[in-house]
């Protein structure tokens, strides 16, 4: 048994699951000019559990590979700008345990 | 998929797959679409299971399903930053037959329970998305699938697809969810030998604690965190509402790590090893936030329909009645040939008046009202941890210095007041 480290990041926590990417994105910036220009918070960055969504400069980065399908996004954007479907049939992420 | 259905329901949770059961015990010709790998794959729950909900959809399930432990006690823990107040119930009645409930890891157990409508008859497709109900002249009468040629037919279609119910958003049942209506949980299994889980929760083989966690777990903010106990394994998690972690600009994980570090939980977990992370909502708007839920040729049941009593943190067992209470109405339409609204109209009845919907009633205004004062969390539960610090420390003072002080430190008369409206004030909405 190891020592329980003192803090694990999302990235350590992405790392256990599984995941079946589709080869395109079920998550979509409707207005991309939205988060740019009306959006200072961003706060889809913080409050997503897998960090998918990624402020770069000028744009969202949207990781959709990793995402728990959870849908906080599409009700937590306060501008209602993203666009939130299912993964493909099979795909997306994969419960082996909880 | 050319074939036509008498029922067709959609998502294999604990919904769905108990509405299949009973549809394809009784005779029905059933679909059950999942749209993950297989059922359970996109299900996450705490992991309590309860055996009455249970036993009347499958009558002793737990001599052969995948169960973890059955609770013999359940902790409840009011906590501060470095300390808790800690009060539950242990009895040895909850280890034998019939039980009270169990924790399951439900990719496990949805998996079991999905193989045992099969049995029954039922039709499992997994790895299907429906993409929406096909409605003609107002009525449902089929899905629309991600599958080529993915049309599919039934006389009643049964929305059993969890807490984003695109479905039943799209034909208008409930507009889109505020993120005061959802609770963002995550949580991860920790693996850990069984035998350091029986020590460190004083257990004997085959029997569980449950802890809930309550205050400084979710820093104040309205939710509850816990930390069960499986055979080899702990689940341990966090869920508050989407809107405190907007309000705080909390990261969920910045969260659960807080509560694995915490003083008072991190004896417990020490030395384990994380196996997974998991991310879900839940549903908690309560009846204030339950939709339409019967149209024609439709039913909603499950998470779908709201239905989780988060007060008691129940869901799972709510799913299970409202699907079983949905066969067994699908069930008479099929008799009488008639699946209009009115006709399916009698399973929301039946939901409604059962212990379903007395429940979702007695606690409709709970979440707003703890949300709308975050008191109870931010400031009672500290204040309550530094009265029994004071009262059992040892110090010297005698015990009516102690609660003199305990009393004044409360504040003044009119915070008092205060504090006496505001427990007056939940009594209410949870009496």
């Amino acid at each position: 048994m190891s020592e329980q480290k003192k803090h694990q990041s999302i990235e350590e926590k992405q790392y256990l699951v599984r995941f079946n990417a589709d080869t395109k994105s079920h998550l979509h910036v409707k207005d991309e000019d939205i988060c740019l220009t009306k959006c200072p918070d961003k706060i889809c960055t913080i409050f997503c559990p897998a960090e998918i969504y990624k402020w770069e400069d000028i744009r969202m980065h949207v990781g959709y590979e990793g995402c728990h399908e959870c849908g906080s996004c599409r009700i937590g954007c306060p501008h209602q700008n993203i666009k939130w479907e299912y993964p493909k049939g099979g795909h997306g992420i994969v419960f082996r345990l909880g | 998929m050319s074939e036509k259905f008498d029922a067709i329901v959609v998502g294999a949770g604990p919904a769905g797959i108990s509405c299949a059961y009973d549809l394809a015990k009784g005779g029905a010709n059933v679909l059950l679409l999942e749209r993950g790998e297989y059922p359970g794959s996109k299900n996450v729950m705490g992991g309590v299971l309860y055996r009455k909900m249970m036993e009347d959809v499958i009558p002793e399930f737990y001599k052969e399903a995948p169960l973890e432990r059955p609770i013999v006690e359940q902790r409840f823990m009011m906590m501060d930053k470095e300390s808790a107040v800690t009060f539950g119930y242990k009895g040895m009645e909850w280890g034998k037959e019939p039980y009270n409930n169990f924790t399951v890891l439900r990719a496990k157990f949805d998996q079991w329970f999905a193989e045992k409508a099969v049995e029954q008859g039922a039709v499992l497709i997994n790895e299907t998305v429906v993409l929406e109900c096909i409605v003609e002249n107002g009525k449902v009468v089929g899905v629309r699938t991600d599958r080529p040629n993915g049309d599919v037919y039934a006389d009643v279609v049964v929305l059993a697809d969890g807490v984003n119910s695109l479905l039943a958003q799209s034909l208008g049942f409930h507009k889109e969810y505020k993120p005061d209506e959802v609770a963002l949980a995550t949580m991860e299994i920790l693996k850990l030998d069984k035998k350091v889980i029986e020590d460190r929760f004083n257990l004997e083989d085959n029997q569980g604690c449950t802890i809930e966690l309550f205050g400084d777990a979710t820093k104040g903010i309205l939710g509850t965190g816990f930390l069960y106990t499986n055979k080899d394994t702990l689940s341990i998690g966090v869920g508050t509402l989407l809107s405190g972690l907007i309000k705080h600009k909390i990261r969920p994980y910045d969260l659960l790590e807080y509560v694995k570090n915490h003083p008072m939980i991190r004896p417990y977990i020490q030395g384990s090893e994380p196996q997974e992370y998991l991310a879900h909502l839940i549903p908690e708007g309560g009846y204030n936030s339950m939709g339409k839920i019967v149209g024609d040729g439709v039913i909603v049941i499950g998470d779908a329909s709201q239905l989780v009593n988060a007060i008691h943190r129940e869901g799972s067992n709510l799913a299970m009645t409202s699907g079983r209470l949905a066969a067994e109405t699908i069930l008479q339409a099929k008799e009488a040939g008639d699946f209009s609204e009115r006709m399916l109209d009698e399973y929301r009845l039946k939901l409604l008046n059962g212990f379903v919907g007395q429940d979702m009633k007695k606690y409709k205004d709970s979440t707003h009202h703890f949300d709308k004062f975050p008191q109870y969390f931010d400031q009672y539960i500290p204040m309550m941890n530094k009265a029994a610090s004071q009262m059992f420390t040892v110090d010297g003072s005698s015990k009516w210095e102690k609660q003199k002080k305990i009393w004044s430190d409360i504040g003044s008369t009119k915070e008092k007041m205060k504090i006496a409206r505001d427990f007056y004030r939940a009594w209410k909405v949870i009496k």
